[in-house]
């Protein structure tokens, strides 16, 4: 068998167990299969988040299965595992109408490929100071982004094979057609995304000027006819000084060499190749001074704290805002998985920081009481993997009181009991707490007609509600509810909170909350 | 002297003509068949009726002064499926060979059965294992949760017992609803989770008894309400109307009221054990008024039910006198 054919085995594979995970990562399929493996195996999220919170989160040791190859093969990673490098170069072939002499010049190397270590660099500067952007490019990050949000609420809409409810998601244009786009872009210059922008690629690019093997050209046999160029994936030169780290070792050229000019060379000699990337040292440092300015702006303009926006309503067992941002990738791995499509890419409620996000958004659905599966699936801790007793402050973590997301409110102007004399309350029969967060008063009123009607006006106990926005979702006041969640009482953030009797009641508050005297009384050091 | 022949050819004349002609023709059919005429009176809105379908009824016939309503106390929920069907003669007089049966338990709410939110599993693998046994050929479980639909059937322990029993559970999904004419006194025409209701030849349902917020009870003839789609959230302005349309729309086989365990408190979703007591009763019977007028007495609220009940027997949907009845009690 020749080495391409393998390596369409393996893209093959890893496309299909790509698919796969997008596929089973939902309520009903999840058995305990390492959905995010993908993601945890990416060496560019464990160096970024290692980068902002100074540890390797769980699964991220898993980076170390593709980083080792890559000190060893070089980028093997992009043309045989990454399956948005294999969806390009599947997309790149497919349409590809070019004649030979065409095609052998659209794989030259190009200087616009080295705009990914710029890229590169600025992100992790910006990863320096505790800002994660790489997941804006990362390719992994990307695509499981792009499927959540676009492409596999796409496909459900005319077979209903994915969800029972239908996921909808704002902003899911932008994201597909942005996956449009990078594909389509395979037409003009082929991998343009892997060649281009992919930061991912760049950092492997980088690492690979230490692997051991690359390709050999043979002066002596070579007769510069070009032709290894003519399948070149990474545009890396193979006709001459080999770019190491540009090249994606699909070992295309070593087929196509009529005369077995090419070889995979152990240790080859060093002055027949371009060891380092194309990188000019001052725009470097350019790059980096890009992304240190945009930290600093970005974090000068209030979002996370003096001016943080009340729609910005986390997942249960996120982390403060600023951890937050040190740990979230965006690949959104959390909306996949969750049950009732409440969660939503951000757009810039949380700062130009928070784009792709995760946020609850209650008109799309709302926060199921028994469910932590958006922890669960979080490669990177943004979201702590957490138990249901933690989350619901029982069994154990009475003293800690149940996660809040935030603190419904009602708008009695909008209100049917309140306002216009209609009976409702939906709110609080859906309210899910024990006792109800939501309770309501019987009222007498008269009626502008003179009758007299008996109704329940609901309200919110703001110690009981945890935020969950059933009472937002389920309100028949469609457009703009009549209860709304904002953030403000989450427990994460110390700044966010809203009674004091949470926050300095040493948790004897919590406990009489979760009915459990006993912990009550503990704390009261009777 | 001749002049010069730059006319087009006879035939090909014809041909363009021909070609021509058709195309006026198309586009003049076409315009035709997709005028419409009709101005914007009704047709700006949305309108529900033209496609509604209508609900069969499930009701067997049993002859004269047939037993009407088993009530079975005991803990062994089999014993007390066998034992209130026993007293209404015998589940195969319900159910012919053959027969694809749709039980609808109420499964509105993501919890664990000991929460009391839900219809407890294992009355339910009891009343399917009992279908099964009277011929069914096949058994059906649907409901159209409040919460998500995987989770509540999942953790709810159904999903598990449907596997056990061999019952298919069938998922609230879009394409399943369609509009159904009720002709109620608050409902004409509403979505509704149909496609169960298609496949079905009888069609049981399995209530827990509950506490609720602003009907006082959920119980059987409420439990409807999760087979309905569309904007439920209205139904509460009108919540007691609506729950005595429910006997109007739908005529089961049987209704089933699971009082083994009773959510006293904090309905209808419950979430603390301290909310549920046990009730160790089962009923079984083919007026839904009845069975709920009984089990309105094991939520210890006095003599007087809920509205809704007194609404639909006012409207002869049923008999809340369930002791003038001919209803039978056993001890399992």
């Amino acid at each position: 068998m020749r080495i391409t054919r393998a390596r369409v085995v393996s893209q093959v594979f890893f496309m299909g167990l790509f698919l796969f995970f997008a596929f089973v990562t939902q309520f009903g399929y999840l058995k305990g299969y390492p959905v995010s493996l993908f993601l945890e195996a990416d060496p560019l999220v464990a160096i970024a988040t290692a980068m902002t919170t100074h540890t390797l989160y769980r699964g991220l040791l898993w980076s170390l299965v593709v980083l080792l190859p890559t000190l060893l093969l070089g980028r093997v990673f992009c043309n045989w595992i990454c399956p948005y490098g294999i969806l390009h170069q599947f997309t790149g072939w497919l349409f590809n109408r070019r004649n030979p002499a065409e095609q052998i010049d659209s794989n030259r190397y190009r200087r616009l490929f080295s705009l990914k270590y710029y890229l590169l660099i600025g992100t992790l500067m910006m990863a320096a100071f505790g800002s994660l952007q790489i997941g804006l490019l990362d390719p992994i990050s990307l695509l499981y982004r792009s499927f959540t949000v676009a492409v596999l609420p796409g496909i459900d809409m005319p077979t209903e094979w994915i969800y029972v409810r239908p996921h909808v998601h704002r902003l899911a244009w932008v994201v597909g057609l942005l996956l449009v786009f990078l594909i389509g872009m395979n037409l003009v210059i082929p991998r343009f995304f892997c060649r281009a922008l992919c930061p991912l690629g760049a950092t492997l690019g980088i690492l690979s000027r230490f692997s051991l093997f690359r390709i050999e050209r043979s002066i002596d046999a070579c007769i510069d006819c070009d032709l290894c160029l003519q399948r070149c994936e990474g545009a890396s030169d193979p006709h001459t000084n080999l770019r190491k780290s540009e090249c994606f070792v699909c070992f295309n050229c070593i087929d196509d060499c009529p005369h077995d000019a090419l070889s995979f060379a152990f240790a080859a000699p060093v002055e027949h190749q371009v060891t380092w990337p194309d990188v000019d040292r001052r725009k470097a440092v350019l790059a980096g001074l890009v992304g240190l300015f945009t930290f600093s702006f970005s974090r000068r303009s209030g979002d996370l704290d003096k001016n943080f926006q009340k729609e910005v309503i986390r997942p249960p067992g996120s982390v403060a805002e600023t951890a937050f941002l040190e740990r979230c990738i965006k690949c959104d791995q959390c909306l996949r998985v969750c049950p009732t499509n409440v969660l939503q890419p951000a757009w810039f409620e949380s700062g130009i920081e928070g784009v792709w996000t995760p946020v609850m958004n209650m008109r799309m659905g709302y926060c199921e009481l028994n469910c932590t599966l958006c922890g669960q699936v979080c490669p990177t801790g943004a979201i702590q993997k957490i138990s249901i007793e933690q989350k619901l402050g029982i069994a154990g973590f009475e003293d800690l009181g149940a996660v809040k997301t935030g603190t419904a409110f009602y708008d009695r102007g909008r209100c049917l009991p309140w306002a216009m004399d209609t009976a409702c309350v939906v709110c609080e029969e859906v309210c899910p707490t024990s006792p109800k967060a939501i309770y309501s008063r019987q009222v007498e009123v008269t009626t502008r007609y003179g009758e007299q009607l008996r109704l329940r006006q609901p309200y919110v106990d703001p110690e009981v509600c945890i935020g969950c926005g059933i009472c937002e979702h389920e309100c028949p006041v469609r457009d703009h509810r009549a209860i709304r969640v904002t953030a403000v009482g989450e427990t994460r953030s110390v700044d966010r909170t809203l009674l004091l009797s949470l926050v300095e009641g040493d948790g004897e508050n919590n406990a009489r909350l979760a009915g459990n005297p006993e912990i009550a009384e503990r704390h009261t050091g009777a | 002297m001749t002049e010069p022949d730059d006319s087009i050819p006879r035939r090909r004349a014809l041909r363009q003509l021909a070609a021509a002609g058709a195309a006026i023709g198309a586009a003049g059919l076409g315009a035709w068949r997709l005028f419409d005429a009709r101005k914007g009176d009704r047709y700006f809105r949305e309108i529900r009726h033209s496609d509604a379908r209508i609900l069969p009824s499930f009701a067997v016939n049993r002859g004269t002064d047939p037993v009407t309503m088993a009530i079975a106390r005991g803990t062994d929920p089999t014993a007390l499926v066998r034992g209130a069907f026993g007293e209404l003669g015998g589940l195969d007089r319900f159910i012919s060979k053959g027969d694809v049966v749709l039980i609808k338990p109420n499964v509105a709410f993501d919890r664990p059965a000991a929460l009391g939110a839900t219809t407890h599993p294992d009355v339910l693998k009891a009343v399917a294992a009992a279908v099964r046994d009277a011929g069914a050929a096949r058994i059906l479980i649907a409901d159209n949760p409040i919460n998500q639909p995987e989770g509540c059937f999942f953790k709810s322990g159904i999903t598990a017992a449907a596997g056990q029993v061999g019952a298919d559970l069938v998922l609230p999904r879009p394409s399943a609803f369609a509009p159904v004419r009720i002709d109620g006194e608050v409902l004409s025409t509403w979505p509704m989770f149909y496609e169960p209701f298609a496949q079905a030849d009888k069609v049981i349902g399995i209530a827990p008894l509950k506490d609720h917020n602003l009907c006082s009870a959920s119980m059987t003839m409420k439990n409807w309400y999760g087979m309905l789609g569309g904007r439920r959230n209205q139904f509460h302005q009108r919540i007691h109307g609506i729950v005595a349309d429910f006997p109007h729309m739908v005529k089961p086989t049987l209704a089933i009221l699971d009082a083994t365990r009773i959510l006293m408190r904090n309905g209808p979703t419950g979430g603390s054990l301290g909310d549920v007591k046990r009730g160790d009763t089962l009923v079984v019977g083919t007026d839904m008024l009845a069975v709920d007028a009984f089990g309105y007495g094991l939520l210890d609220r006095g003599p007087d039910g809920p509205e809704y009940l007194h609404r639909a027997a006012a409207r002869s949907l049923g008999s809340t006198k369930w002791k003038e009845a001919n209803w039978r009690e056993i001890a399992v």
